[in-house]
């Protein structure tokens, strides 16, 4: 098998997992910053903050790991991605500097209200953006001689703007089943009720997604519904179904860790649906994998490094984790 | 009236690049003082480095976020206002911006974490261990990001098909002409930056008699390392300017504001160079300065701005001005150090109170140089974005200037407003730390607080 080949292929999928990592990992902490305001006062929010300081940084890493990445295997597409979602973008990485900074302000600052604000809503707001640079992939982008030639609101669509609230849903419940995780008593009790509400909104938005991409995109109905594909994807919507179900019991029942795996496994199986429904285009409905690859020799370059260094960044995110494991009330106690 | 999405995206690019430069240019130094004081505690097990670290890293951690979040809005802002320079360059910048990430960005957010709220939970090799990486983080960081601007100055090891970039060689691609003087010379910036905030705020505690032990370690520490990167500096710097005369001619001819290459250059000391009479006006200068400084000869010719076009020609007082600042920086930088030194070895420096009332007021020196410099070396380079390749003006995305006048604008005030506050808190942290006991504090950061700095 040629190597040069797949590198396209190879170099997609590291851009999914990395891009997989990020929504997972910053999608729990931007998720505390939406829950910030149904705490039930500063000494909570304390705790929320505390549950994911030492996180943070590292998983906003995982951002620049996919847009760098894009720029790395896929320089065409990031030219055309980049410019195409620029309003959303851009306010995205706004709010995520207001929220990036308020972990160290916040603590520093007499006035905490103003920077709880700040925090909810620059959380809720770059979440949202994701959701519609998301939409507005899925949705399809116009090219023309190899650039994006669509308007500055192409994104604005309802389907868009439901995808933006999905996001919100998504990530808010990754904070919540954390919430559940890291902390215990009243905190952990009210986030298992907010994550009730947030598993039934996340469903009704991946069954809106699910039921509406098909029937307004004729190439993803084609994907789903032509046999034999349909027997190889079915498993996909049961398994969905059937980790929803597990994942109300498991709040129900108020267990710890099953919650988050629960729901981050909701996501994967999500994300794979997305892949299945857009793949081999990386900007749909013109631009395939292999046609917005870089240079195989960039690629080369960059794939030597990255199989050495990924394992090992995962090995000391792993440590952090576990250095930082376990709950966050039992140390309040001391002070 | 018609607004010009290139200027736009330049000035916005400009502006947000200059805020983002401040931190790194502070946090790579000061990451290696960090490193340094942990080494020097886990060797010597003196109480006061130990206090000393504590008390810098949260200054680290303040500064450090805002230079992670103002990082990422840049590198997607490659992409959102220059999407022709990405599909241009992207073969090659992308795997050095790439190479960033997988090396230093990681590594430096982690270990943070562990710095700041390891406290009892980590060994205390481990918390000396993370002192070192992320030193090593920020300063690889810095080495691949140099090696992608350098490479945009003198660009090398690489191919043009069709207009694309195509790598060829990447050790030339890395190690490009102008990278080891670039990259010595900002690392050794950002060291001397931090060098004069340590300076600075021992020289304001001992003015007012609080903390005389730390005060005195970082006096000694920071007069000590300047005496010797000062005067480095100048020699990097020359040799630098070396090296742009061989591969940039008109960069400096325009730092110089050298008109006619046929005639020896006098070094101006101060001028309004004048584009429209391509002259010099209000000039005070040093005859031949500029010829014996870059060829060693009293009567040695290079080039001049009138040796290419005018439309050619990168903007003038920008880079003119800003060396000039940059210079007159770093020769205060070196007065300043030598004469510390001088005093340290008197052993007067403790009581020169008219010596440390100045330098507690020059925190600022290091920043405003390395963005002058900065200044000099990017505006220098222009028209081109890519020396030679591809010009600033071919760069820009597809964008309607509404679109980015509007992401100026919110720029422009979300970062004054975090940049207003982020250096409240800052000196808010010197200010408050003795009532605080927060340098005298031998208690772990408490976790569930958030921030080890939360306090109050």
């Amino acid at each position: 098998m040629d190597l040069a080949a797949q590198l396209p292929l190879i170099w997609a999928g590291i851009l999914a997992v990395a891009v997989a990592f990020y929504v997972i990992l910053d999608g729990f902490d931007l998720g505390i910053g939406m829950l910030f305001p149904f705490a039930k006062d500063d000494s909570e929010r304390d705790r929320m903050l505390a549950s994911i300081a030492p996180f943070w940084d590292g998983n906003e890493t995982w951002l620049v790991l996919g847009g760098g990445g894009l720029l790395v295997a896929f320089p065409r597409a990031y030219s055309i991605i980049m410019p195409a979602f620029y309003l959303p973008l851009i306010v995205m990485l706004l709010a995520l500097v207001l929220r990036g900074v308020t972990f160290e302000f916040r603590g520093n600052a007499q006035r905490k209200p103003f920077w709880n604000a700040v925090f909810a809503g620059a959380s809720t707001l770059a979440c949202f953006c994701q959701g519609i640079v998301l939409g507005g992939l899925v949705q399809g982008i116009k090219i023309e001689n190899g650039a994006f030639a669509g308007g500055p609101f192409d994104w604005a669509t309802p389907f868009g703007l439901v995808c933006g609230l999905g996001v919100v849903a998504g990530y808010a419940l990754l904070g919540a089943t954390w919430l559940m995780m890291k902390t215990d008593g009243d905190m952990a009790r009210r986030a298992a009720a907010q994550a009730k509400v947030l598993l039934l909104a996340v469903l009704v938005f991946m069954a809106a997604v699910s039921i509406f991409t098909p029937l307004a995109f004729p190439r993803i109905a084609q994907r789903w519904f032509t046999l034999p594909n349909l027997y190889y994807l079915l498993p996909v919507p049961i398994l969905t179904g059937l980790v929803a179900l597990a994942e109300w019991r498991w709040i129900e029942t108020r267990r710890e860790v099953a919650p988050f795996l629960a729901t981050i496994a909701l996501f994967l199986l999500g994300y794979l649906g997305l892949v299945i429904s857009t793949f081999p285009y990386i900007v749909p409905p013109d631009l395939t994998i292999r046609e917005a690859a870089a240079a195989p020799s960039s690629q080369t370059f960059m794939l030597v490094g990255t199989l050495v260094l990924l394992p090992v960044i995962l090995g000391y995110t792993a440590l952090t984790y576990w250095l930082f494991r376990g709950k966050v009330g039992e140390r309040a106690a001391y002070h | 009236m018609e607004l010009d999405p290139v200027l736009l995206s330049r000035l916005q690019f400009a502006f947000t690049i200059s805020f983002h430069i401040i931190f790194p240019s502070f946090t790579i130094g000061l990451a290696a003082y960090l490193a340094t004081l942990e080494v020097l505690w886990g060797w010597t097990g003196a109480e006061r480095y130990k206090r000393l670290a504590a008390f810098w890293t949260k200054i680290f951690a303040v500064s450090f976020a805002m230079g992670v979040v103002s990082g990422v809005v840049l590198s997607y802002q490659i992409g959102t206002n220059w999407s022709r320079f990405s599909a241009v360059a992207g073969n090659v910048i992308g795997p050095l911006l790439g190479y960033e990430v997988l090396t230093a960005f990681f590594l430096e957010a982690t270990f943070l974490s562990v710095l700041l709220f390891g406290g009892d939970r980590v060994p205390r090799w481990l918390h000396v261990f993370s002192g070192v990486a992320v030193a090593c983080g920020t300063t690889l960081s810095a080495f691949w990001i140099l090696a992608a601007n350098s490479w945009m100055q003198t660009p090398a090891g690489y191919t043009l098909q069709a207009g694309i970039v195509y790598p060829l060689d990447w050790f030339a691609i890395i190690f490009n002409p102008s990278f080891p003087y670039r990259f010595a010379h900002m690392i050794n910036a950002s060291f001397l930056t931090a060098a004069f905030v340590v300076l600075a705020v021992g020289a304001r505690y001992l003015l007012a008699r609080r903390h005389v032990e730390e005060a005195r370690t970082m006096l000694r520490m920071a007069i000590l390392l300047t005496a010797v990167l000062a005067p480095l500096q100048l020699i990097i710097g020359d040799q630098h300017g070396l090296n742009t005369l061989a591969h940039q001619p008109t960069k400096i001819a325009a730092m110089e504001a050298h008109w006619d290459g046929s005639t020896p250059g006098n070094f101006e000391i101060f001028a309004w160079p004048d584009e429209k009479t391509e002259s010099n006006l209000f000039s005070i200068s040093i005859p031949h300065g500029s010829s014996l400084v870059l060829t060693h000869q009293w009567d040695g010719l290079f080039p001049g701005l009138k040796d290419v076009p005018p439309q050619i020609r990168p903007p003038l007082k920008n880079v003119f001005f800003g060396f000039r600042i940059m210079l007159a920086i770093g020769l205060y930088m070196i007065a300043a150090a030598l004469f510390g030194a001088w005093l340290l070895w008197r052993g007067r420096l403790f009581e020169t109170r008219w010596y440390l009332a100045i330098v507690s007021h020059t925190w600022w020196a290091g920043f405003v140089a390395v963005t002058a410099g900065w200044v000099v070396t990017e505006c220098g380079r222009q028209p081109w974005v890519v020396e030679g390749v591809l010009r600033t003006v071919d760069s820009a995305s597809p964008v309607p200037a509404a679109s980015v006048a509007t992401t100026l604008v919110l720029f422009v005030l979300i970062y004054l407003v975090v940049f207003s506050f982020g250096i409240y808190f800052i000196n808010r942290l010197i200010v408050r730390c003795p009532q605080d006991a927060q340098l005298g504090e031998a208690a772990p950061p408490r976790l569930a607080a958030g921030h080890p700095s939360f306090e109050s």
